[in-house]
Parts: C-alpha cells; sequence; structure tokens
C-alpha cells in the first residue's frame, strides 16, 4: 500500500483520535486534586510519537512496561493500572 | 470466508453471539477455562464449572451448528490461593478423557508473583506428564512484558515443553517476538481498549509474517467483542491482502495448532 492510499483510508479516523488525546489532556488540567503515576509515562509516550524511528508502539508499551524481572511476593490486586508505578522521567 | 475463533469465554456470551459468529463464517470455537470475574469459594465451583466447559456449553453450540472444544485449569487469577489451585489441578486429569478438550489453559501470570508462578509450573508439569497442548495467558497492561519473560524462561527451561505445542497468547508489539523467536505459536487478543486493535494485529503480521501467528477475540463478560477476528479479516482486506492470506490467518493457522490434538477435528 502507498503512503498516500494509506492517508485516503485512515487520515481521518486518527486524526480524530489525536484530537481525542489532545481533548483529555485538556480535560485534566481543568480537573481538580493530583495527577499519579500514569500521566508521568503519558506525557513521556507522547513525545515518543514525534521521534523518526519506526518502532513507535513497541517502544512507548516499553515505556508504560514493569521493567524488572524478578517475580513480586505478592499481588496487591487483581487488575494493571496501564502504567509502571515506579516509572520516572 | 470462513474462520476458527480459539479463544473465547462463550459461557459468558449470548444466544445472539452464538448466531452472529456463524453468521459471519466461525467453524469451530475453543473455549479456555477462565476467572468467572470473582474468586470461587472450592474446588467444587471449579468441578461444576468444567462440567460446564465439557458437557453444557458444547450442547448449547452444537444449537448453532458450531463444534466447541475446551481447554481446562484454574486461572492465573486465581493462584495467589496455592492450595485451592493445588486441588483443582489435581481434578483436571479426570476431564482430561473428555471429547472436546484440547489441552490446559489459559495458565500463566497474572501480576508476576510467586505464587503464581509456581502454579504455572505446576500446569506445565501437568501437561507435560499428560501430552497436552499447552495455552498460555500473558499478563495485562503494564504486567505483560515481564510476564512474559518469566513465562518464556519458564517453558524453555522445562525440558518436556516443545514450543511448537505451546501457544503464548495475548501478544502485543513488545512481546510478539519473545514468544516466537523462541518457537512458541503467538496469539493476538483483538480488544477495543487494552489489548490490540484489528489495525495493531494487522501491522503486527505484516512486520512479523504470518507463520505461527493466531488472532481472538477473548470475548468474555467484560468489554470484548465476538466478532473481532471477522473484523480483523476486513481490515486486511482494506489494505489489500488477499483472500488465501486471510484464510491462512483465521482458518489454518488455528487449525494447524490445534489439529496436533487428535480430538479437533471440524471438517
Amino acid at each position: 500500500m502507498t503512503k498516500k492510499a494509506l492517508l485516503d483510508l485512515s487520515f481521518i479516523e486518527i486524526r480524530a483520535k489525536l484530537l481525542e488525546v489532545a481533548a483529555f489532556l485538556d480535560r485534566l488540567d481543568r480537573a481538580e486534586g493530583d495527577t499519579d503515576f500514569r500521566i508521568a509515562s503519558f506525557r513521556q509516550a507522547i513525545k515518543e510519537l514525534s521521534e523518526p524511528e519506526a518502532g513507535r508502539v513497541r517502544r512507548i508499551l516499553e515505556l508504560l512496561s514493569d521493567p524488572t524481572l524478578e517475580p513480586v511476593e505478592a499481588a496487591s490486586g487483581k487488575s494493571a493500572a496501564g502504567a509502571w508505578p515506579e516509572f520516572k522521567d | 470466508m470462513r474462520y476458527i475463533e480459539p479463544h473465547a469465554h462463550m459461557v459468558s456470551r449470548t444466544t445472539n453471539d452464538y448466531t452472529a459468529m456463524v453468521t459471519a463464517g466461525c467453524r469451530a470455537v475453543c473455549e479456555p477455562a477462565f476467572w468467572a470475574g470473582f474468586d470461587r469459594s472450592s474446588a467444587k465451583g471449579f468441578y461444576d464449572y468444567f462440567c460446564q466447559l465439557t458437557e453444557y456449553e458444547p450442547r448449547r453450540a452444537a444449537l448453532f451448528g458450531l463444534p466447541h472444544f475446551c481447554w481446562l485449569c484454574i486461572n492465573p487469577k486465581e493462584a495467589e490461593n496455592v492450595a485451592l489451585a493445588g486441588e483443582v489441578i489435581a481434578m483436571i486429569p479426570e476431564f482430561l478423557g473428555r471429547g472436546n478438550v484440547l489441552g490446559i489453559g489459559e495458565i500463566g501470570l497474572n501480576k508476576n508473583t510467586r505464587n503464581e508462578m509456581k502454579i504455572l509450573e505446576k500446569h506445565v508439569e501437568l501437561a507435560v506428564a499428560h501430552d497436552q497442548l499447552i495455552l498460555v495467558h500473558t499478563p495485562h497492561l503494564e504486567d505483560k512484558l515481564k510476564g512474559t519473560r518469566l513465562i518464556v524462561d519458564l517453558l524453555k527451561s522445562h525440558p518436556g515443553v516443545r514450543p511448537e505445542r505451546v501457544i503464548i497468547d495475548h501478544v502485543e508489539e513488545h512481546t510478539a517476538s519473545i514468544a516466537l523467536d523462541a518457537g512458541f505459536w503467538a496469539g493476538i487478543t483483538l480488544y477495543p481498549d487494552s489489548k490490540c486493535t484489528p489495525a495493531r494485529a494487522v501491522d503486527i503480521l505484516e512486520t512479523h509474517g504470518m507463520e505461527r501467528l493466531w488472532l481472538n477475540s477473548a470475548c468474555d463478560w467484560g468489554v470484548s467483542d465476538p466478532l473481532a477476528v471477522p473484523k480483523a479479516a476486513m481490515e486486511m482486506r482494506r489494505r489489500g491482502h488477499s483472500d488465501d492470506e486471510i484464510d491462512r490467518l483465521i482458518y489454518e493457522n488455528p487449525r494447524a495448532f490445534l489439529s496436533q490434538c487428535p480430538r479437533f477435528r471440524i471438517d
């Protein structure tokens, strides 16, 4: 598929998703209280979108992941948060 | 179009879903044992669930002309209770001879704990001892990368595990290579929010190739879509993939893996 054909196929759909991200960040600014670890990695992930090399999805998923290798002693719950709580910029 | 749904939790779905799947071309559905959304209070609850998977649900699917197969285990979400998990694992062999049982699954990790690792190891021992296929669940979101590494390391270290008889499910862009490079099969799960969209799934197969890959909806009681596989086929068609390529990915590939179990017969 050519770049032009892909743009014709998907640009409007992806443009809408980009605007959703921007609207979410504006909404978050208007909300009261503090953010948490999730938004720190989210903002770093957004920077990754501007990188020129392919592999952006993989790098963003890695950035949102627990990079350690040791099993944990016990689970604090059953669900996942979507970002690693110990992420640091 | 024809396809196999290799991972769907049909006990949580309606008859309308069965109708829609069959209408879309589904030729067989495979149901791994799953967490109920709450912890079961005893091994007897699992006994009833295994009866549901091996007796009642195949009859319900048959009303729609759909062959139904299943996998048995205690899901990693309940593996923190090691004593209960041990009781359930001890009960599984009496079900392995039933006509629609494909193997042990979906086993794996959820929060990557030591207890989950112990129970995963017991399941692997059980599968090897009974020469069963293995279906592996990899954890969600931030836990997936670590969990996939731990699972693959555990499986590779077991001399009785044959990678071609194991599928590592729920891979995404950062974990597909971990499973495939180690010789395992890999499953891509199509979820609206928390796993892969059809578009990303097609990206993965365009970059990794189609060998040892399958797609599934893993539809259950949560936000999920029982028609996700045919929708991914639509995405492939939109991008110019041929009917043969689509058929290979959504029918021939799962058939090739599942046919390693002699009970899997759909033709």
